[in-house]
């Protein structure tokens, strides 16, 4: 549904995305995490042809990003939540909607049956003739989602939809966007919000200028380390250290009664590494498998770009 | 190019400026004040002996005024136009709608001329009836409807207007901050001013031959303009650069 290859955008000396090349299916639900400045919005209005971009190819759909006359076409297929809500405060709800709605030639009863599915879905029907400024933070922000659905798109780019919201409104608008992957819309979520992103995507892209890493939540925290086995016991112990060093299945590290062992498969390997516990005499108080986790990931794969 | 998209966009901005009431009250105190004003110096100044020929060049400058007040009247709703969207931060959003750069910036010229050509009208009428009132008894006939102030109305006010509104517009699509659009918008009327000034002291007579050449010139920056605010309107510029 989307794809990009060595997309690049540069303001001037400033390289703002270099290189990225993706590809997000049909229905998923595609995390793009970054920190401030990383290249997330760029990327996102590129592909929602709102600016150009210097080299590189993208896809929507069956249309490019880079011909101008596939531009209407793209922007017809897609739905914006900008990391501004981007209201017109002295409309109401209804209003905005209603704009939007017309904008994308709806016909009038496509519009009313829309709005009325859309602000009753979101909790925000009985203030739809309420003019906007009145509206809370949390209310603007499921506004704006709705105002970017109006039209039906097909694929729908969010830009930190649930930034500056209290938890209560962030987990009405991530539940939301679990409903809409039911309806196998294809979402392109920017975001800086790890737990959120575990929580809803399907795949993650982590961007700092450059792409860094992409794949499932579960293997961007394997990427990072895999999984450790811990194993406290009663007491130091260094023919048991031995024994497991012995073993040569990973790393081992010893930190006064405990053995941290570094495993590529902790579920098969761990039986052999208790075994040779036992034998070399030690006595084992605890057992645990400990994974890395997302945050890992982001932060290692982030700094390495620092580095750089 | 789909004009339904610029009307949707026009009726949208003019929604807005209804409710915003400070808008409103531009658009619509300057001719309705200067409609009444004008008619009352011409009745307070009976007593002071005006007579016919003086009375005639009198109304001759006051008519002008309905040249500049369309000229003067869109520059905060022109500017506010692109301004506007930024400051509501829902130009991103706009332009992420299947809408050219044609149809948004006609839009937003629309949504500027409609309100301040009713207003413009709206006033004439008010002053010409009023002056013909108050005129009609030294006259001896209804100097309104007249050749003059149709061309000044059928013409003149348009095309400038449509002058103004197009340099509003191109300024707030090009400056890149709020307060710099509206100073620049604000003396887009300077030009209607200069030749009011340059017909007082004797450069030249507002005819009716002079009022079409002076249409005729406005009418080519007009077209000129258009297909310049059209090439300079940047969605990117204005995505990137706007504080």
């Amino acid at each position: 549904m989307i794809d990009t290859e060595n997309l690049t955008k540069k303001f001037g000396d400033n390289t703002a995305v270099d290189s990225v090349t993706l590809h997000v299916d049909e229905g998923e639900v595609f995390g793009f995490l970054g920190p401030n400045g990383a290249g997330k919005t760029t990327t996102v209005r590129m592909l929602c042809c709102l600016i150009s971009k210097t080299s590189g190819n993208a896809r929507i759909g069956d249309y490019d990003i880079g011909r101008s006359e596939d531009a209407l076409k793209i922007r017809r297929l897609i739905g914006l939540v900008p990391d501004n809500v981007g209201l017109y405060e002295a409309l109401s709800a209804y209003d905005n909607m209603d704009f939007y709605g017309k904008l994308y030639d709806r016909t009038e009863s496509q519009r009313k049956e829309s709005i009325a599915a859309l602000l009753k879905m979101l909790e925000l029907w009985e203030k739809k003739d309420v003019p906007v400024a009145t509206f809370s933070k949390g209310m603007k922000q499921k506004l704006a989602i709705a105002l970017a659905l109006v039209h039906d798109p097909h694929i729908l780019f969010m830009d930190e939809p649930t930034a500056n919201l209290d938890p209560e409104a962030a987990k009405t608008v991530r539940d939301f966007i679990l409903d809409l992957k039911k309806q196998k819309k294809t979402i392109f979520l920017n975001t800086h919000n790890l737990d959120e992103a575990q929580r809803i995507c399907d795949r993650i892209a982590i961007l700092n200028t450059t792409l860094r890493a992409m794949g499932t939540p579960e293997e961007l925290e394997r990427s990072v380390r895999g999984k450790v086995t811990v194993i406290q016991l009663e007491e130091s112990n260094d023919a048991v250290l031995a024994a497991v060093k012995k073993l040569k299945l990973g790393d081992v590290l010893a930190e006064g009664n405990k053995l941290t062992i570094s495993t590529a498969n902790p579920e098969k390997q761990n039986a052999t590494i208790l075994d040779a516990v036992f034998r070399a005499g030690g006595r084992i108080q605890s057992v645990n498998v400990v994974g890395s986790t997302l945050e890992d990931a982001y932060l290692k794969l982030v700094r390495e770009r620092e580095k750089v | 190019m789909n004009f339904r998209h610029s009307w949707i966009i026009a009726l949208k901005d003019i929604k807005v400026f209804i409710r915003k009431r400070t808008v409103l009250y531009m658009i619509v105190l300057l001719p309705l004040m200067l409609s009444v004003i004008f008619p009352l110096v011409i009745e307070f100044a009976k007593g002071g002996g005006i007579t016919g020929p003086y009375l005639l060049t009198l109304l001759h400058s006051f008519e002008w005024f309905f040249v500049i007040i369309p000229a003067i009247i869109p520059a905060p709703i022109a500017s506010y136009s692109i301004v506007g969207e930024k400051l509501e931060k829902s130009l991103e959003r706009l332009l992420a709608t299947p809408t050219t750069d044609g149809e948004i910036l006609l839009g937003k010229g629309l949504a500027a001329f409609i309100p301040t050509i009713i207003a413009t009208y709206a006033g004439a009428s008010i002053f010409m009836t009023l002056i013909d009132a108050v005129t009609n008894g030294r006259l001896g006939y209804l100097y309104y409807p007249n050749w003059d102030m149709g061309v000044i109305l059928l013409l003149l006010a348009p095309l400038a207007l449509l002058l103004s509104i197009e340099l509003n517009i191109i300024t707030s699509s090009r400056v890149t901050d709020v307060r710099a659009a509206g100073q620049a918008g604000s003396l887009m009327f300077l030009p209607f001013i200069g030749i009011y000034i340059a017909s007082e002291i004797g450069v030249f007579t507002l005819d009716t031959n002079n009022l079409l050449i002076i249409a005729g010139v406005i009418a080519v920056l007009d077209v000129v303009l258009f297909r310049i605010s059209t090439s300079l309107f940047q969605r990117e510029q204005i995505l990137t650069k706007w504080k």
